[in-house]
């Protein structure tokens, strides 16, 4: 009877901690359109969407219901099967990132002690590389089955850069990887909040340079948006999607840089950390909510730095795109990756 | 060779340096650019909320103008009509009947005065054809309709309230600043 043996309050526990952050994160991706438009405005000296609602706040709604009630297209050339399935799959690998992040430290309801993370798996970041890769699938499914030739041409770019960029993103993680001894990301948040540590983005600036150039380029951001190339290839892999199908590509977007940016914040910037405090004075309740509150103004900062860029930086030509990864990005981060090695096994010889 | 200008410059075929190469300082001194954009006034205008003032010249939608004691200065002599350039103007005479000498200043008077706002071209030349300084543009602009119907414009839409007996209406009509006076001439 060992099968029946399921802590049963366990599994409700994960269920309801999953559905708090799927909402959560849709949530945010919701407003992250928002505040797209409004970041853009102000760094344009405009006001933008203000008319919705109180600083048109509502404007995500009013978004978001102009999209399902617009009318789904399917061309009568295109796989059916696949066009339906590029979206779904786009918005299914954005999500599944988000089950590795530790939100923060333990609660305790009940006398139960619940972990703000959905898995702790020992290979997280793994996990996520894994998931992260799964993600040029929708592009690649979504361009291909459009069966157009802007939108295989933007699928097939999307296609390389990404697996062009995860070479150089894995090796920048390596380093910091070999600082933390595990691949487990809750193992890498604790060992930045012990005290005396610092974050790892103090002892892997180059590391972190990398790996955030590489997110730009993972998350199909400005200045490596080549997939989707508004004015040359019309909006690209999703060129012939109308309706909600498109509203998921554009919201797997946003959630993948929300994710992104709960990883590099996780990696290198203390996760659910709060500089100058140390959490093991308070409640852990306490501590808990603060944590939470702490890794979301860090993904709030960097999805403004991701808007802030999009909005100075102009795209890169395909071979620009293509030379920085292979030529500078990748040596780069093999160096970082040696002098790290370097250093540690020097620092281990004393 | 003699420059045409002294505004021309040489252009720098200098190879980048190792720091430009590098691109990151130019990158970080755009976004401190943009960044800065963020404090910036914004030049916006909130339409509906805010007007922008205009031009004491300015020609917006015609107004029909009424003397002092509210009676209609239009004869119907169809000088504007004529003046028009884009044909905007029609209307039909009458003649002022025994008893209504409270509603049109002379014995003639226009039973039916129309402009399409959609030939209008907002010239100003009926303004200045009108003998009886009937006819005035007004500052209010912009105007909306579902139909093209809607567009010409009868006596009803261009007739200013009457003074005596909506004097706040005709005050506002008047608007400030406003050239159209019932008592400037005669």
């Amino acid at each position: 009877m060992t099968l029946l043996a399921i802590d049963w309050i366990l599994l409700i526990e994960k269920l309801i901690l999953i559905a708090i952050i799927v909402f959560a994160s849709l949530g945010i991706a919701l407003y992250t359109t928002f505040a797209e438009r409004k970041v853009a405005a102000i760094l344009q000296d405009r006001p933008g969407p203000n008319r919705a609602g109180p600083f048109g706040l509502f404007q995500p709604f009013a978004d978001g219901l102009k999209l399902i009630m617009k009318e789904e297209i399917i061309p009568n050339t295109a796989n059916k099967f696949l066009f339906v399935l590029g979206p779904g799959l786009a918005m299914t690998a954005a999500l599944m990132t988000c089950a590795v992040i530790p939100w923060s430290s333990q609660v305790h309801i009940f006398d139960r002690t619940i972990d703000l993370q959905v898995a702790d798996i020992n290979i997280g970041i793994l996990y996520v590389f894994g998931v992260v890769s799964m993600g040029v699938y929708g592009i690649m499914i979504g361009g291909w089955a459009s069966n157009n030739k802007f939108s295989l041409m933007a699928a097939l770019r999307g296609a390389s850069q990404a697996i062009s960029y995860e070479l150089a993103m894995g090796l920048s993680l390596i380093a910091v990887l070999m600082l933390s001894g595990s691949l487990s990301l809750k193992t890498i948040v604790d060992q930045q909040m012990a005290p005396g540590h610092l974050w790892n983005v103090a002892y892997q600036p180059l590391g972190f340079l990398i790996f955030f150039i590489c997110a730009l380029a993972e998350c199909n951001r400005t200045p490596f948006d080549l997939p989707e190339a508004e004015n040359e290839l019309n909006f690209g892999y999703h060129q012939e999607y109308s309706s909600m199908k498109l509203g998921f590509y554009l919201f797997s977007e946003y959630v993948n840089m929300i994710m992104s940016s709960a990883i590099m914040a996780s990696l290198f910037f203390g996760g659910f950390d709060i500089p100058f405090l140390d959490e093991s004075t308070l409640a852990p309740n306490l501590a808990a909510g603060l944590g939470v509150l702490a890794l979301l103004v860090k993904i709030v900062i960097f999805i403004f730095v991701f808007m802030w860029i999009r909005w100075t930086v102009p795209r890169f030509r395909y071979d620009q795109l293509m030379n920085l990864g292979w030529k500078k990005m990748i040596p780069l981060a093999l160096v970082n990756m040696l002098i790290t090695g370097a250093v540690i096994l020097w620092l281990q010889g004393k | 060779m003699q420059a045409l200008t002294n505004r021309s410059k040489e252009v720098s075929r200098k190879p980048i340096s190792f720091l430009e190469s590098l691109y990151l300082p130019a990158i970080f001194k755009g976004m401190a650019i943009t960044f800065s954009h963020m404090f910036k006034k914004q030049p916006t205008i909130h339409y509906p909320e805010q007007k922008r003032p205009f031009s004491p010249v300015f020609r917006g939608l015609h107004v029909l103008n009424r003397d002092e004691e509210g009676r209609e200065r239009c004869t119907a002599c169809g000088l504007c009509a004529v003046a028009c350039p884009a044909e905007a103007i029609t209307m039909e005479a009458a003649e002022r009947m025994p008893g209504e000498e409270n509603k049109y200043r002379e014995e003639k008077y226009a039973a039916r005065y129309e402009i399409n706002m959609l030939r209008c071209i907002f010239c100003g030349l009926c303004e200045e054809a009108c003998p009886k300084d009937a006819i005035y543009l007004s500052e209010t602009f912009a105007p909306a309709n579902f139909t093209r119907k809607g567009f010409i414009y009868g006596k009803s839409d261009l007739l200013i309230p009457d003074p005596k007996t909506e004097p706040e209406a005709y005050a506002k009509a008047l608007g400030k600043g406003e050239k159209t006076t019932a008592s400037t001439t005669n």
